[in-house]
């Protein structure tokens, strides 16, 4: 069976300016238990990768330069 | 390479103790046991990373079964969890927990988690309970898993994080031997031996699916995905009373806590839509649950949790815990809403399915000393069948099973297994990788837990079961036949589908099996509407023989503290009565 891509808005939005996984952190990847972020081959910052959020805040608590926002996702919001 | 990347890989390595689950009960079975014997090897294992993995992820905002010389004793706690659970307890194991649980906290509190105190200097403990006083508020609850960490360092604990166990290998005659795992970004897999394995892996959470339809939109951490439950009962454990459901009264749509725990001792309580109150107890119990049911469907719901009575100080005080410490999205939530707990009441809703002892009394089956029904096998925390955990069980009982682990281990040598089941496991976990076409976990999982609500959600209906054991034998057919995983993290949620598909079997069989009604909302079977003493005042044992999953009684042992005939029922009486 051909498989389709499915679009969704993911809850979790790194800020770009602030992240420095292209200096090597990985804080927020290395925390996650449900292991849904990762960092970007292109822009060599942290994304969500996989909208599987159980909307627990390590990533954001964790992180050391404020550069993570945790979002309830959308559709229990 | 990139991470997610499939790679073909197999090594070995060995220890005495093996934890599996790094979140509450985990953490302290390793530390209790290196402690126990600091030349053994200890390693604990973990599917996310222990730092932040488990229930208590983001901290805990108390203690909810605080059993404090002054305020409760361990016969008094004993009489008030046996009550609360039909009178379906071994007594034995929920004693020496309470006997035990007072040396935890002050060990906790050594750790650097601090505890309420009153201005003597005193605990602060809290009255939920219908019965006792237990619960104890934690003002930095956030810092409970740091403190973790940092003991588990200190004594040199061997931590695997990103490792997913998927099977539990044993001996010809039965005795434990390791387990096979498989790493979550490589799927490389990894079979550790050892003389005494640990299951602390935490509830069954993701069986059923929450009404918002977000699948990871979870009560319990959505990692928890009963992956204990499905190796124990292929190690050919017991489990125990699985048909005693968890279902708990939560914020509608955010699926967490409100929590009544946190904000009844400040004078909220659970209201209806006409602002009364119904329910006589907040403690989360089977018995309150069907009220909590039997309100939303009279038309006198929506059910709410009622602050806005309170004076702003209060509710502030309020927010500061509910808003920092293990949900703190809750604010978020609330405040995306426009609810302000000053004004507005919080509206309330009842949540999907699960197994957790933590609140109910289901699990692995385990005796005083935390051991299962296998040689060398034990388990602790949410998953094992000391009702009414909690955490502070998870803790305690973590420890108990890491001092007996150890003992065991001291004690026997390496167990030999058959290296035909290393590669027959091998086969099984990476079958979804092997397929060029097929269908992925998301939709299998998505599928199984919607047959989950459709056909499992009390009140249990014999021929609704029986539909659903169809429908959800035709999505395991798929499971096993089609499913693919085109990257480890598609891998590591495909053998998670695994476990919730042999929970929600398990959940059927146990739930026909026992044929009356019990434990209130948890197991209402509207065939057998009636409390049956005669014949079900008992525990069912279910287990894997010859391949197929057969059911058992077991009788409830003589209890430690006796039990008065008019206190018997005091968990039946939860509706508040209207009086002249």
């Amino acid at each position: 069976m051909p498989l389709a891509s499915y679009q969704t808005s993911v809850p979790v939005v790194v800020d770009d300016a602030k992240c420095i996984a292209d200096k090597g952190c990985t804080v927020c990847v290395d925390v996650c238990p449900l292991d849904v972020l990762r960092i970007s081959d292109m822009t060599n910052k942290a994304y969500m990768a996989y909208d599987e959020c159980w909307y627990c805040m390590p990533c954001e608590a964790d992180c050391p330069t404020g550069a993570v926002t945790v979002n309830i996702p959308y559709l229990l919001r | 390479m990139s991470l997610d990347q499939i790679v073909d890989g197999l090594s070995e390595v060995s220890c005495d103790v093996l934890v599996i689950g790094g979140g509450t009960a985990g953490p302290m079975a390793a530390l209790k046991a290196k402690l126990k014997n600091p030349k053994a090897n200890v390693v604990l294992l973990e599917k996310a990373n222990v730092k932040r993995s488990g229930a208590i992820s983001m901290g805990m905002d108390g203690l909810n079964n605080a059993v404090i010389p002054g305020y409760a004793t361990p016969e008094q706690y004993t009489k008030e969890i046996t009550i609360a659970n039909d009178g379906i307890v071994d007594q034995k194991a929920v004693y020496k927990y309470a006997q035990n649980c007072y040396s935890i906290i002050e060990e906790l509190d050594s750790f650097g988690i601090r505890f309420l105190k009153n201005e003597n200097g005193d605990y602060a403990v809290k009255k939920v309970h219908h019965i006792g006083t237990y619960v104890l508020p934690m003002p930095n609850g956030e810092t409970v898993k740091k403190a973790l960490y940092r003991q588990l360092r200190r004594a040199r604990i061997l931590i695997s994080n990103r490792y997913m166990a998927t099977r539990l290998l044993k001996s010809a005659d039965g005795r434990i031997a390791g387990a096979i795992s498989v790493n979550t970004r490589t799927a490389e897999m990894l079979v550790i031996k050892a003389k005494a394995v640990i299951l602390c892996m935490g509830a069954a959470g993701r069986l059923g699916l929450p009404t918002s339809g977000y699948m990871f939109g979870t009560y319990e951490n959505a990692a928890n995905s009963g992956d204990g439950y499905s190796m124990a009962y292929h190690a050919g454990a017991a489990l125990a009373n699985l048909e005693c459901y968890q279902i708990n009264p939560l914020i509608k749509d955010y699926n967490g806590p409100a929590c009544a725990y946190v904000a009844g001792p400040f004078g909220a309580f659970t209201a209806n839509n006409e602002g009364s109150r119904f329910i006589e107890c907040d403690y989360w119990s089977g018995q309150m649950m069907l009220e909590f049911y039997n309100e939303l469907l009279s038309g006198k719901g929506p059910v709410f949790l009622q602050l806005k009575h309170l004076h702003p100080d209060t509710i502030s005080e309020i927010e500061s815990t509910l808003h920092k410490v293990e949900r703190p999205t809750r604010g978020l939530f609330q405040q995306g809403r426009g609810v302000d707990y000053r004004s507005e009441s919080i509206e309330m809703h009842i949540s999907e399915i699960g197994f957790c002892s933590g609140h109910s009394a289901s699990g692995v089956f385990v005796d005083d000393n935390a051991r299962t029904t296998v040689p060398g096998l034990y388990a602790a925390g949410d998953m094992a069948s000391v009702p009414h955990n909690y955490m502070l069980g998870a803790f305690t009982n973590g420890s108990v099973a890491g001092v007996d682990a150890m003992e065991f281990a001291d004690n026997h040598d390496f167990a030999e297994f058959d290296a035909a089941d290393v590669a027959r496991e091998r086969d099984r976990v990476m079958a979804p990788t092997k397929r060029e076409d097929g269908i992925p976990p998301n939709q299998i999982e998505y599928k199984t837990r919607r047959l989950v609500n459709d056909y499992l959600q009390p009140p249990k209906v014999t021929r609704k079961y029986e539909l659903g054991m169809r429908r959800l034998a035709e999505a395991r057919e798929d499971m096993e036949e089609r499913m693919i995983a085109r990257n480890a993290h598609e891998l590591l949620r495909a053998l998670e589908v695994q476990s919730i598909m042999d929970c929600a079997d398990m959940a059927v069989h146990a739930s026909l099996y026992r044929e009356e009604s019990r434990w209130g909302l948890y197991h209402w079977r509207t065939d057998f509407p009636e409390k049956d003493n005669e014949n079900w005042f008992c525990h069912t044992l279910l287990s894997k023989r010859d391949g197929k999953m057969s059911s058992e009684k077991r009788a409830v042992e003589p209890y430690v503290v006796p039990i008065a005939d008019d206190e018997k029922d005091l968990y039946d009486k939860q509706r508040i009565r209207a009086t002249a």
